[in-house]
């Protein structure tokens, strides 16, 4: 392999590996920050004994999250100077920017009063503490959004121009307000709080199934925890439709791909599953639902979608030759492995919510059983979600202006890169081992009694 | 003030920022391993940076940010020159960030002992490899016409640059024990900071006039009056750092080797002005503030949120250093979450 094939596969690594962790601050930040504005509010003693020990055992679970997402987030940062020096000057003008500003509004937010909160209890006024969660869970949602901002520029470039042999920016507003990063952020903190919304109800299911000490407390949040999921599943779908109709417009290849349409059409059917033909650019063979697709797309059963062949077509005569087809049959199947996900999790939040609601959660234990060794799939959710995003982009690095193949450092060996690689991956997985077994040790012996009758 | 030069200031600013306050927390980190083997003093040790460390780490971030704001060229051109020495730096960061927070997850001591090791790597590691990168960027790197470094990873290490990554880590594990000196309440800990300070401190003083000797031969540093005056000030709070150490007054000393810091930070950043990389190959193709910049657009965009918010992340930072002012104690390291 090249120096360029791996350096993707090197950002490949260290982004996905990063977006385990990212979804969990994103969204369980946000749950201790409600969790601990019910122990700050509460009257009652009993309740404001529990409330605090569960801060503290969903607060640690963030931190061993948290500290992991940190160093990729590092990682990340240096890898655009480090393997793509060439994007860096092309891009530099604009893409510099929102990373500049990520750091200054949001990083030093966060960890200054993430320090603070860990550290401050005692110090510091209940309603003053708990403030702090809030900060860090208002920077970290932040730093998602300038990252995004970043990121929706590589897929629809606004408010620049081409200048000086690279892309200077012309309109900050423009950049900010691009249309993109609305759908995409939405849909990035949505499927953030669904993810940390099921990582709270698988936990505290296995709580309320091996820890009878603290049944009563897991109970509350395994029905928080599934609320949670429903409100991030919900505003997830909802946002990743309206995003999808958006696309449409401005990234029809990506859109037509992960749907593997081929020929336009009109109606243009969705196809439930297809053997995908990418050398003959067609499916062999599909089951489809007539007028689905551009149901999907316009909110009625007609209207015309171009087909992959003729948008490669156009493509072909705006950007010269070249093969503008991203990987079809990876961005099919992501897409349906996602929204399959998606679907399951809504089952299981409503069956959990409703049990939990009517007090049955211990009349099924299988199912408290089962919800913790679920817990990869949102994980496996967000991975292909972003998979559709950034490989449906290619080969495009920025799309329209600049290539992948353009963009990767000149000075790089393929022996650099694979030594970086494999250090890196190895390491990422000694942590992941380390960390997991950190946090499943401390699930495993911390109880949370529910302390009946104490006075305050 | 042209743009780019204010930026090639506030560049110097969040370095000297990052040098400073991750001077001593690297610093901590180095050192602690040598002080004591003694669980509850290194708890009282550790206890000094952890609720300050994350918010130190991310000036280097924000540095590194505005440059690729400001000077994506510089950007570009460093880091991938610098390839395989980031490579290590972020393997060493890495297991630094994660071990403040698994280390006082389990009580077994290997564990413990093997997080402390993790500190000690990941703070002893790019505190040295930052001396090298800002010695090599004075001294010059092979860096073509456009901008390309066509060196690998052994033209990095030279004398000087292994000379300046030397003194660099010295200079932060003497900012570090002054650090604790101010920071810790226990006597007999007190005391090792004191004489780690004071045999850390004087190696620092031999490499830093090796590297000062080293500057005179290696870069035009010396046909600069600003920087020949930093240089020497930074020397002077040096020794002043070190006989205030000799007298007992840490917080005298941690104030003068900050002021040193500084001032060393100084000199090299108005050494290289109006340039930011040097190119060994050819002088004109050494990246400036003129060539590497971004348009003025952008610099301007950046300016006002420069303006805005580098104030405000002073005023909380220092409320946290206020929170956090009382010296630790025991009692301190089983309070947190």
């Amino acid at each position: 392999m090249d120096a360029l094939l791996l350096s993707r596969w090197q950002f490949a690594i260290t982004t996905i590996y990063h977006f385990l962790f990212v979804p969990v601050t994103l969204g369980l930040s946000i749950f201790v920050a409600l969790l601990e504005t019910c122990y700050v509010r509460t009257k009652r003693p009993a309740w404001k004994a529990t409330s605090r020990k569960l801060v503290r055992f969903f607060g640690t679970l963030f931190l061993v999250n948290f500290s992991m997402g940190v160093v990729t987030g590092i990682v990340q940062e240096f890898h655009f100077g480090m393997n793509w020096s060439e994007y860096a000057r092309f891009m530099g003008d604009i893409f510099g920017a929102p990373l500049a500003l990520e750091a200054l509004t949001a990083f030093f937010l966060e960890s200054t009063f993430l320090g603070i909160w860990i550290f401050g209890w005692g110090r510091l006024s209940e309603k003053a503490h708990c403030a702090c969660i809030w900060i860090v869970a208002f920077a970290s949602n932040l730093s998602a959004f300038w990252i995004l901002v970043a990121n929706s520029f590589m897929q629809h470039p606004v408010g620049f121009a081409v200048r000086n042999g690279r892309a200077e920016m012309t309109d900050f507003a423009a950049l900010v307000t691009n249309p993109y990063v609305i759908g995409e952020y939405a849909h990035t903190l949505f499927s953030a709080i669904a993810t940390a919304g099921f990582l709270v109800v698988a936990v505290s299911a296995w709580k309320v199934l091996h820890d009878a000490a603290s049944r009563r407390a897991f109970t509350q949040t395994c029905k928080a925890g599934a609320l949670f999921l429903l409100f991030g599943l919900f505003a997830a779908m909802g946002s990743g439709h309206l995003h999808a109709q958006y696309l449409a417009q401005v990234n029809p290849m990506k859109v037509s791909s992960f749907e593997a349409l081929w020929e336009t059409a009109d109606p243009a059917p969705f196809a439930i599953v297809a053997d995908i033909n990418e050398q003959s650019h067609e499916n062999n063979v599909e089951v489809t639902i007539p007028g689905a697709f551009s149901f999907m797309l316009y909110n009625k059963p007609s209207g015309a979608v171009p087909g992959i062949n003729a948008i490669q077509s156009e493509y072909e005569a705006a950007y010269g030759p070249g093969d503008y087809r991203p990987d079809v049959k990876g961005l099919f199947w992501s897409f349906r492995f996602m929204i399959g996900i998606g679907g399951l999790l809504v089952l299981l939040g409503l069956i959990t919510a409703y049990l939990g609601w009517k007090d049955r959660l211990m009349d099924f234990p299988l199912l408290l059983k089962a919800l913790p060794w679920l817990l990869p799939l949102p994980f496996l959710a967000n991975t292909v979600g972003w998979y559709i995003a950034e490989a449906g982009r290619q080969p495009w690095i920025v799309f329209g202006l600049q290539k992948t193949s353009e963009a990767v450092s000149p000075n790089l060996t393929s022996a650099d890169v694979y030594l970086t690689m494999i250090g890196f991956t190895v390491l990422y997985l000694v942590l992941a081992v380390a960390a997991v077994y950190t946090a499943m040790r401390y699930i495993r012996k911390t109880e949370v009694p529910y302390e009946e009758g104490r006075n305050a | 003030m042209d743009l780019q030069v204010l930026w090639f200031l506030l560049i110097f600013v969040l370095f000297t920022g990052f040098f400073f306050l991750e001077g001593f927390d690297y610093g901590v980190g180095g050192l602690m391993p040598f002080l004591t083997s003694d669980e509850e003093e290194r708890s009282e040790i550790l206890r000094t940076i952890t609720p300050v460390w994350d918010g130190n780490e991310v000036w280097m971030i924000t540095a590194g940010g505005a440059m690729f704001a400001a000077f994506p060229h510089v950007y570009a051109t460093m880091f991938s020159a610098f390839y395989l020495a980031l490579f290590l730096m972020l393997v060493a960061l890495i297991l630094r960030g994660v071990a403040f927070d698994l280390r006082g997850r389990q009580d077994s001591l290997r564990w413990k002992r093997f997080w402390d090791g993790a500190i000690a790597f990941g703070s002893i590691v790019p505190a040295f490899l930052w001396g090298v990168a800002v010695t090599d960027l004075l001294a010059g790197l092979p860096i073509d016409a456009h901008m390309v470094y066509t060196g690998g990873f052994f033209d990095l290490l030279s004398l000087y640059s292994l000379v300046g990554g030397l003194a660099f880590l010295l200079i932060f594990l003497f900012h570090g024990a002054a650090f604790l000196t101010i920071r810790l309440a226990r006597k007999s800990l007190l005391r090792r900071c004191q004489n780690a300070a004071l045999n850390v401190g004087s190696s620092a003083t031999l490499l830093f006039v090796l590297l000062i000797v080293l500057t005179q031969s290696a870069t035009d540093l010396f046909e600069k009056p600003l920087a020949v005056s930093a240089l020497a000030a930074a020397a002077l709070f040096f020794l002043l750092a070190m006989s205030s150490m000799k007298k007992k007054k840490g917080a005298w000393s941690f104030a003068a080797s900050s002021l040193a810091i500084v001032a060393t930070t100084a000199a090299f950043f108005a050494g290289l002005f109006p340039r930011l990389m040097v190119s060994s190959l050819d002088p004109a193709w050494s990246l400036t503030i003129t060539n590497a910049s971004s348009s003025p657009y952008t610099l301007s965009v950046m300016t006002a949120a420069a303006a805005v918010f580098v104030p405000v992340v002073l005023l909380y930072q220092g409320w946290t250093y206020y929170i956090f002012r009382k010296r630790v104690t025991a009692k301190d390291t089983q309070e947190h979450l």
